[in-house]
């Protein structure tokens, strides 16, 4: 009976709000801003639509005729421009030049990541990193190539060193956000006892973040496979994404294009079980 | 005799107008232990911290040694820090180490940088390294990871790091706050056992009243950072513990004759 | 024994850095990369820069048109962004852990988003030019593509996390399927969702640059077209363009990110 009553007391006012229709969730700045956000999407999204430039194309046909085509390059694969083994062998370029991009940047990473971090380095320091990280991040990877490539010639070095700028970028971002989640105690401690920045660096600081940091880099190794085989199509990287360019834009043939984006979805379908893996274990480790 | 360290009139600001220690004095000498007590932001943590200057003070001179620790260069001031062993409530280990690596940590100052980047330690270090750790009991946790220890055994860790320094002194900061009680007698015996047995000052700041006398030889005791009671364990009395503590005194509640006469 | 695992780690620490000078040789030779060519070419591309690659009078004049094609762009990439975010969410709460109606069904969505989010956006680019020709409407499904693959694994994984407790206490007292989604996950992931939307945003603008690039629309159409004609001058002023955009919408979304999370 005691508690029956307590029950209705209890729902009582969520009865009034319902029947009052009171809004349910107060409207606070995060849900105004929340909220302004999503229609200013759909609105910019709807503007979209009727802005584009069509160039006379009759959408349900070419909608149609993309199913049609879909169907051709996924299950009608073949190759035959060049054999398997190249391919294979193009790949592994493409793996090549992530590789180097990946390696490169993280290199350059680790320093400027350790001074951009507030905690190891001055807030002048960090602040001024950190605003050449959004600079560098602004550019998009392939007009860093095109850029590097008026130096060194349009092929795999400039796109190595176009790529490594993005990903210097990502990875310092990456890095110093890490380098901050360190206890500010273990720092304090070594430095108590005399050891000097570079000690405290190599034997605290990275020791303590080095699993974080090896889940970013496999991160960005994986998008910079991506990254490679986009810029083997438009800026003449090489590897396997400049066949698929060759397929599509020289040979028009929609049946290679499937073939090879088969080898490309396999490589990067066992590049992430492979970064699970390494996450899982480093977590347990 | 000649006191180990001196602080005189030692003030030290935070900001424009909060001041952390007003005209702090007192001197320690070789092989005391020295507790110092007071309430919650008093200004243990920041005193302490002022001798090794992890933290630099405002005003007022300290010496430690020979040296006058106010007007070190960062050369000289991390000659000085290697004599100075400091332990931690958090202990502050490199949790993906082992142990024995945690405790090499404190003979980073004394090397080259490049030695100490690499991790590259004598044979007669790593042998050091062992003897303390077996002296503290953790013999059989050498090569564990420090995130595998229980917290008495980190603090413990804590203690290895700052003895392989070989150190004049030690400075500890609030070493058994987070400890159970038994892992907390266990430190402060240990931290006993150095300074009678190897003749090392030690300086700790400790929150409990009467682990402060069971322990110390000298108590300073400190309020809104000054130093409101400098004298020997035995001799502070329950006025004394109302002045360092104000109004919180009462809340300590322990029967200080029982201490005393225990 | 007692110097067994300093030596251990330095064995491994010792093997690790062979094993990865080896593939990076490796990497060298099969790319065919010229480290030495690499690493000249920098202070050459600083020197080429400042003599060539800033805008000059004669460029700002090109502005109007570069401003239209950024605008192109970005709404390019906004409505695929906001479109694939709508797919991916309905994805994501068929394919999450917590929310999925059967594990059957939830396998079947969690694979189809693993599949378009391998697909790198530039490879779709390819695959839809020969139905979409060079139209923006290229470029907007390539990203839409992308996108979603990416937003479903993102929305996934943020389901899991956000909403596990708040499911069963809605479960417990009996509530239905759908006003459990509608009440309890989208309320409590929302933030987190308009996050990854306007981080996807940001992306998007960077590649439609090198979708415009492949498909001749956009933004990176118009600045291939200067960079081949070597108007670097104007192709600089394309970059600078860019670069506002990005730093503009990363600005909005910092700015929305800090009040919502």
């Amino acid at each position: 009976m005691e508690v029956k009553e307590q029950l209705r007391n209890v729902t009582a006012p969520a009865d009034h709000l319902i029947g009052g229709r009171m809004p349910a969730k107060p409207l606070n700045k995060a849900a105004i801003v929340t909220r302004l956000t999503l229609y200013t999407l759909a609105v910019l999204t709807i503007y979209a639509f009727f802005s584009f430039d069509y160039k006379e194309l009759d959408f349900m046909d070419a909608l149609l005729g993309t199913f049609a085509n879909l169907k051709t390059i996924f299950l009608e694969p073949h190759l035959k421009h060049f054999s398997f083994g190249h391919a294979l062998y193009q790949v592994m370029v493409t793996l090549g030049l992530a590789f180097l991009t990946t390696l490169f940047g993280a290199i350059i990473a680790i320093l400027f990541g350790l001074l951009a971090a507030e905690n190891l380095s001055s807030k002048k320091t960090s602040m001024v990193i950190k605003s050449l990280v959004a600079f560098i991040r602004a550019v998009p990877t392939v007009l860093w190539v095109l850029i590097f490539a008026v130096a060194a010639g349009l092929g795999s070095t400039a796109a190595v060193i176009g790529m490594t700028f993005h990903s210097i970028g990502y990875l310092i971002k990456a890095y110093s956000e890490s380098f901050e989640e360190m206890d500010r105690g273990v720092i304090e401690a070594l430095q108590a006892s005399g050891a000097n920045w570079w000690q405290i660096v190599f034997q605290a600081v990275i020791p303590s973040s080095i699993t974080y940091m090896i889940s970013w880099t496999f991160l960005r190794f994986e998008i910079n496979f991506a990254v490679a085989v986009a810029m083997g199509a438009a800026a003449g990287a090489g590897g396997i994404g400049y066949d698929m360019f060759m397929a599509s834009s020289f040979y028009l043939d929609m049946r290679e294009i499937g073939a090879i984006t088969y080898f490309i979805l396999a490589v990067a379908i066992i590049l992430e079980i492979f970064a699970a893996k390494i996450k899982r274990k480093l977590k347990t480790a | 005799m000649k006191a180990l360290l001196e602080v005189n009139h030692l003030t030290k600001q935070f900001g424009k107008d909060s001041k952390a220690l007003t005209d702090v004095s007192f001197s320690v000498q070789e092989g005391e232990f020295v507790s110092i007590i007071g309430p919650s932001g008093a200004g243990k943590s920041t005193l302490l911290r002022c001798i090794n200057r992890m933290i630099d003070a405002t005003g007022g001179d300290i010496r430690f040694q020979d040296s006058q620790v106010m007007n070190l260069k960062k050369k000289e001031l991390k000659q000085v820090r290697t004599k100075i062993g400091m332990i931690f409530q958090h202990y502050n280990l490199v949790n993906r180490l082992s142990v024995i690596e945690n405790t090499l940590h404190g003979k980073l100052g004394t090397k080259s940088t490049l030695a100490g980047v690499l991790g590259l330690y004598s044979k007669e270090e790593k042998q050091q390294a062992v003897q303390i750790l077996n002296v503290l009991g953790l013999n059989e946790m050498i090569y564990k990871r420090a995130d595998q220890l229980s917290g008495g055994q980190k603090q413990r860790v804590g203690i290895a790091r700052a003895l392989i320094q070989n150190p004049r002194m030690l400075l500890c900061d609030e070493p058994i706050a987070s400890l159970d009680p038994n892992s907390a007698k266990v430190i402060m015996d240990h931290l006993k056992k150095v300074s009678t047995t190897m003749g090392i000052t030690v300086v700790v700041n400790l929150h409990q009243v009467d682990v402060a006398i069971k322990y110390s030889d000298r108590i300073i005791g400190i309020n809104k950072g000054q130093v409101v009671y400098n004298g020997s364990a035995k001799g502070l009395t329950s006025e004394d513990i109302q002045r360092i503590y104000g109004s919180e005194a009462d809340d300590l509640i322990f029967d200080i004759g029982g201490i005393h006469a225990g | 024994m007692q110097a067994d695992i300093f030596a251990k780690k330095k064995r491994n620490t010792l093997a690790y850095l062979c094993l990865l000078g080896a593939v990076t040789m490796l990497a060298m030779v099969i790319t065919e990369y010229n480290a030495v060519k690499g690493i000249a070419s920098i202070p050459k591309a600083v020197q080429w820069g400042m003599a060539n690659f800033y805008p000059t009078a004669e460029s700002l004049e090109k502005l109007p048109v570069i401003l239209e094609k950024m605008q192109e762009t970005l709404l390019v990439s906004i409505a695929a962004t906001t479109a694939a975010a709508v797919f991916a969410l309905l994805f994501a709460i068929f394919g999450s852990n917590t929310t999925r109606i059967n594990r059957f069904f939830g396998a079947v969505t969690r694979g189809i988003a693993t599949v378009f989010r391998n697909i790198d956006v530039a490879a779709w680019a390819l695959i839809l030019l020969f139905s979409f020709g060079q139209s923006s409407l290229t470029g907007y499904f390539a990203l839409f593509f992308g996108s979603f693959g990416f937003l479903t694994r993102a929305f996934t994984e943020t389901i899991d996390e956000v909403s596990g407790g708040s499911v069963e206490a809605l479960k417990a007292t009996g509530a239905g399927y759908f006003s459990i989604i509608f009440q309890s996950v989208i309320p409590s992931s929302i933030p987190q969702i308009i996050s990854w939307i306007l981080f996807m945003i940001e992306t998007n603008i960077r590649s439609a640059t090198l979708i415009g690039l492949l498909t001749g629309s956009g933004i990176g159409f118009t600045f291939n077209l200067y960079y081949k004609s070597l108007a670097y001058d104007t192709a600089s002023l394309v970059v600078i363009v860019i670069i506002a955009a990005i730093l503009l919408i990363e600005f909005a979304s910092n700015y929305v990110r800090k009040v919502i999370l």
